[in-house]
């Protein structure tokens, strides 16, 4: 019974479930003040509330609308700029050190200078994002790129692949799986910065949802947009892997089991 | 496939390869036949990679030159195919993928390659990935993708050093097979003498960059591993190891 219950498909829920009841119930006994932390139950409520007056799908909206694009532009770059390091050693020596120097500064530190440059608006939220995850995909492409085994990259020239056909048969597909690696993290990095950013200005989104319900001690709206970061992050995550495992099928490492 | 895609002459005139002040190869005189099946032995480090990396064109002479039928070899040539001693499969392909690759100027044909696979015997395996084959079964691959181009010219460089004997057995077989029915010019850089006994028409023995023995193996084929095989053997491993000079000089003229 309990080795059946572990093997089915349910099994990575029980421990959030579980915790969900014991939650629940240490509030409705009064362990817990409803002050410092509202029952899943009442974060439920709210967030009914919150969906059947649309407000919530609002917020996620705009919220994933500032992410995504953050993501596409700072990917975009990453990507395009780890590419042209991994296949140019005169890119590389000209580029790499400020890149890395760059990588090096905590990308939240820059949030006074960005309100400054941008003010508070959509920019200046997608700038950070674009900050964030462009590291993580520019690292791992140039890496994916770095590590293609030498030989393959010879034999592919051998049999006369040049040019677009060589990096469409070859480098890209044998860089894929790092390229992957960095998605994932980029992703991680994606809504952590865009939670940071939305708490400190935003009129629309989780993080000024978040922010909103602080100022009227609607502690249950807190939970709720907490929780939808978990959410977000998770079904960004589950997307990531689902890609992977699309694309690397051939990988033994990678093999459905 | 064509069954009778001939062979091509190679000529290798005074090539040398030097990297820096080492000299790898000096003066290395060949004229290989079209059709030969030419395998290159040596101790490791004597310089039979780099002649063959200078036949495949992949790297430039330092002097001398190189020349298949009449034009010089100035690079990589879609007539001459290599086989390498790891099989080189791109691991994100199905084998008849891997297999079309081959195909000559992007022609991509499918049933070529399937064909191709057929002549390794390995048809059936066609969607599977390079991945969960065995060693040999990659090395089959490989084969078949260097020869659904129909080369004029074959280069193996150690293809069979990272198999087991029995697999090795079967490869040289059918190497040995393929090469007998499409009549392709081959050249087996090798350091398994018997291996070079047992395919090769010509073994050619370089010594610190220098060739130091061109021997015709006149045995029959298939070969049978008997003492006129021995001898040949014997002939090339004691040049190499330098035992008994003066006996094997004796020896040589008794052929």
């Amino acid at each position: 019974m309990f080795t059946r219950l572990i093997n089915s498909r349910i099994a990575p829920a029980i421990v959030p479930i579980f915790i969900l009841m014991i939650w629940q119930l240490l509030g409705q006994f009064g362990w817990i003040s409803s002050r410092t932390l509202p029952t899943p139950l009442q974060v439920a409520e709210a967030g009914i509330a919150m969906t059947k007056s649309g407000q919530l799908f609002h917020y996620i909206g705009s919220s994933t609308w500032r992410a995504f694009i953050g993501f596409a532009i700072g990917g975009g770059i990453g990507f395009l700029l780890g590419l042209l390091n991994g296949l140019s050693q005169t890119a590389n020596r000209l580029l790499d050190s400020s890149i890395q120097m760059i990588r090096n500064v905590p990308h939240l530190a820059l949030i006074p200078l960005v309100i400054l440059w941008f003010g508070i608006g959509e920019t200046a939220k997608v700038f950070l994002v674009v900050l964030g995850v462009f590291f993580p995909i520019y690292l791992n492409t140039l890496h994916g790129i770095r590590s293609i085994d030498p030989g393959l990259v010879e034999m592919a020239k051998v049999y006369g692949l040049r040019g677009f056909a060589l990096y469409k048969e070859v480098i890209l597909p044998g860089a894929l799986s790092s390229i992957l690696v960095g998605v994932r993290y980029a992703l991680g990095f994606m809504w952590l910065t865009l939670i940071v950013a939305e708490t400190i200005s935003a009129n629309s989104g989780i993080g000024y949802m978040a922010m909103n319900a602080r100022e009227f001690m609607r502690l249950d709206v807190v939970v709720l947009a907490i929780i939808m970061y978990a959410i977000l992050g998770k079904l960004s995550d589950t997307a990531a892997k689902i890609l992977e495992e699309k694309l690397l099928k051939w990988h033994p490492n990678y093999v459905k089991r | 496939m064509r069954n009778h895609s001939s062979g091509a002459r190679l000529l290798i005139e005074e090539a040398g390869k030097r990297f820096g002040d080492k000299i790898v190869l000096e003066g290395v005189k060949l004229d290989i036949p079209e059709g030969q099946f030419v395998a290159i032995v040596g101790r490791s480090g004597c310089g039979k990679s780099t002649l063959l990396r200078l036949i495949a064109g992949l790297e430039e002479p330092t002097q001398g030159r190189l020349a298949l039928d009449d034009s010089e070899i100035n690079g990589i040539r879609e007539d001459t195919r290599m086989l390498f001693q790891d099989a080189r499969l791109l691991p994100w392909k199905r084998c008849v993928d891997n297999v079309k690759i081959g195909v000559k100027s992007g022609s991509g044909d499918k049933e070529k390659a399937l064909e191709a696979l057929g002549l390794v015997g390995l048809r059936d395996r066609a969607k599977e990935w390079p991945g969960v084959l065995s060693g040999g079964q990659r090395q089959r691959v490989a084969l078949a993708r260097a020869l659904v181009g129909e080369p004029r010219l074959l280069l193996l460089d150690e293809p069979l050093g990272a198999l087991d004997a029995l697999t090795r057995i079967d490869m040289q077989q059918l190497i040995e097979e393929l090469w007998a029915k499409q009549q392709f010019t081959a050249v087996l850089v090798t350091h398994d003498v018997s291996e070079a006994v047992a395919l090769a028409d010509r073994v050619i023995l370089i010594e610190n960059g220098h060739i130091a023995l061109d021997l015709m193996i006149t045995l029959d084929r298939p070969r049978e591993r008997d003492n006129d095989f021995v001898h040949f053997e014997k002939l090339i491993l004691d040049r190499i190891l330098e035992r008994g000079k003066h006996e094997q000089r004796a020896v040589s003229y008794s052929i």
